[in-house]
């Protein structure tokens, strides 16, 4: 795959404005949505292109699109999942600093497939530009007929709206998202009854991440094969790849699913600064489990990477290399973990603040024996008792630093400091 | 306030929505969010006085403590710190003569560390009020805050020099 797709208007000047967007087929898409397919027609396709969820969790999209009352008697909703916070991404971040009409068109696809003709954007806070931007977008597709009432012609009204997170991790959780837009603290709702059936406002809501809106375009405009052809079939797609950390070539990369993690961080990132060498790899933001260096040739997708004890979740690729002291990464993960937990759930709010004293000790040459045992306790505290998966990402994580850097946390607590200061 | 409030909660079928919004709105407006703000904006949009308190209170974004002009926001989550964040921090509590949280004694910088900024490509990465600042290092730095002290009062506009494009 050589020619970028959802990438392919970041580089180019003026790539945010309308006129860029429409002289390369943009919102012919939405044209041939509109005018060709029914709305049953296009959950059929993406259906059929195996688009799975961009945000972390993977869930095929079309399922849950499929998922929404045909008649439900209340308004339906579609969110647009953009509080991106995954520590280690900001591919959503350039999507709409750069092409933020590829998501408008996104949108508006997936709201005439669902049936909804109200849409919000949580957006975080901190991303000015980007919010800057798509309200610029979205009054320039407004003026063009893009939205509104009787888009095209057709008889599908739509419209977005913007909505501006505050500083809270949680609210990429797509429940505490919409209690966070119904203006209540974000916190994680029980499931069932899942969103489809009664999200925001207990109306039919379909939440999706910014990347996967923008997939949605490109899957009408060239079919549903085309889509299935790049990468594994059962996690297909392009894919866009977050690179930092200790890795020549930080930077968004856009590359099929599936590709080799190595060939990823070695040959497209550029591989390890100079004169170091990689320890171990992060490949889907803080809550991806992390991965020795020798386990670098698995596939980055969905599937592979669950099989490998990891996860793909944001594709936020972090890379560590051997000058760095583990304890301290998995410290720095734990204290933020702590710092977001939204506190309903007491084995999250409560076990990660033990987490972090006992590796702030072990950190400091001030461990005791029992001490990882004790962590290894905490995290069976924690797993799995808690409403959302914050508290699992947080256990999960560092159980992998305790798994394969064992003797790094030993080596703390034996020597009474930190080998690497 | 009220006028920009009044347009921002007609996007929402529920006036409690409309709380964050309107929250953003009065923070640039006061500069932060003392109780008789909160509560004119509970009146404005007439919600419970509770509901707006949990919220400033809730959200990191929010500030119910004045900052100074320029509010330093180091980034220092597991990317940034891989990158050299902790020595950023060091040495900017050094230049400026306060630690982490503090504000200068004239007023114009308080020094902050935030979680992930969603910019590692460019870590370090801190954000000055609107604005990212990336690729930082201590001479980086220096000059940032001699750009801000220069321009003390003015809207500061982003470094293009400090922005890399995606891929590099």
């Amino acid at each position: 795959m050589s020619e970028p797709v959802l990438l392919r208007n970041v580089d180019v000047p003026d790539g945010h404005l309308l006129t860029t967007y429409e002289a390369g087929g943009g919102y012919q898409a939405l044209a041939k949505a509109v005018h060709e397919h029914t709305p049953d027609e296009i959950i059929d396709l993406v259906k059929k292109s195996n688009l799975r969820g961009r945000g972390g969790a993977g869930f095929p999209t079309g399922m849950k699109w499929s998922f929404v009352p045909k008649r439900a008697g209340k308004p339906k909703y579609l969110c647009c999942n953009a509080d991106e916070g995954e520590p280690g991404t900001f591919k959503d971040r350039i999507i709409m600093e750069r092409d933020p009409h590829q998501l408008i068109e996104g949108m508006a696809i997936s709201g005439y497939a669902i049936g909804a003709e109200t849409a919000y954007v949580y957006i975080r806070g901190e991303y000015v530009l980007a919010i800057r931007r798509l309200e610029q977008a979205l009054a320039e597709a407004h003026a063009k007929g893009y939205l509104g009432k009787r888009i095209l012609g057709s008889d599908f009204n739509f419209t977005v709206h913007i909505h501006c997170g505050a500083g809270a991790y949680i609210c990429g959780e797509e429940t505490a998202m919409l209690d966070s837009l119904e203006g209540k603290r974000a916190q994680p709702r029980l499931k069932p009854p899942f969103p489809a059936v009664e999200g925001l406002y207990a109306s039919p809501t379909v939440i999706n991440n910014v990347e996967t809106l923008a997939c949605v375009p490109h899957i009408v405009a060239r079919g549903p094969e085309w889509f299935r052809g790049i990468g594994p079939d059962k996690s297909p797609g392009p894919k866009l790849y977050c690179l930092s950390g200790q890795v020549r070539k930080p930077g968004l990369y856009e590359l099929p699913m599936g590709i080799p993690l190595r060939e990823l961080v070695e040959e497209h990132a550029g591989g390890p600064l100079p004169g170091r060498k990689i320890k171990a790899v992060i490949p889907g933001g803080v809550s991806a489990p992390l991965i020795p260096e020798r386990g670098l040739d698995v596939g980055m997708d969905f599937d592979s990477l669950a099989a490998a004890g990891s996860m793909l979740g944001s594709a936020g690729v972090i890379v560590i290399d051997d000058s760095t002291c583990m304890v301290k990464v998995a410290t720095r993960i734990i204290e933020f973990f702590h710092h977001e937990s939204c506190g309903k759930c007491t084995p999250c709010r409560e076990g990660l603040n033990w987490v972090v004293k006992v590796l702030r000790r072990v950190e400091a040459g001030q461990g005791a024996p029992g001490d990882l045992e004790q962590l290894e306790a905490l995290c069976k505290g924690i797993f799995g008792n808690t409403f959302c998966a914050l508290g699992d990402g947080a256990a999960m994580g560092l159980r992998a630093a305790l798994t394969h850097f064992e003797h790094e946390f030993v080596a703390h607590i034996e020597a009474r400091r930190c080998p690497f200061h | 306030m009220r006028e920009k409030i009044e347009v921002a909660a007609a996007r929402y079928p529920d006036q409690r929505s409309a709380i964050m919004p309107a929250l953003l709105i009065a923070q640039k407006e006061h500069g932060h969010l003392p109780g008789p703000v909160l509560e004119e904006v509970a009146d404005i949009l007439g919600v419970e006085r509770i509901w707006v308190y949990e919220l400033a209170t809730f959200y990191t974004l929010f500030r119910t403590e004045p900052v100074g002009v320029f509010h330093l926001q180091l980034c220092d989550n597991v990317s940034c710190m891989l990158r050299g964040s902790e020595d950023l921090l060091r040495h900017l509590e050094a230049v400026l003569g306060i630690e982490k949280d503090g504000t200068t004694l004239d007023g114009l910088f308080t020094l902050s560390t935030v979680e992930c900024l969603g910019a590692c490509e460019m870590a370090p990465v801190m954000q000055v009020g609107d604005d990212y600042h990336g690729g930082l290092d201590i001479a980086r730095i220096d000059a940032l805050l001699e750009r801000l002290r220069a321009v003390t009062g003015q809207a500061i506009g982003a470094d293009p020099a400090t922005t890399a494009p995606p891929g590099e």
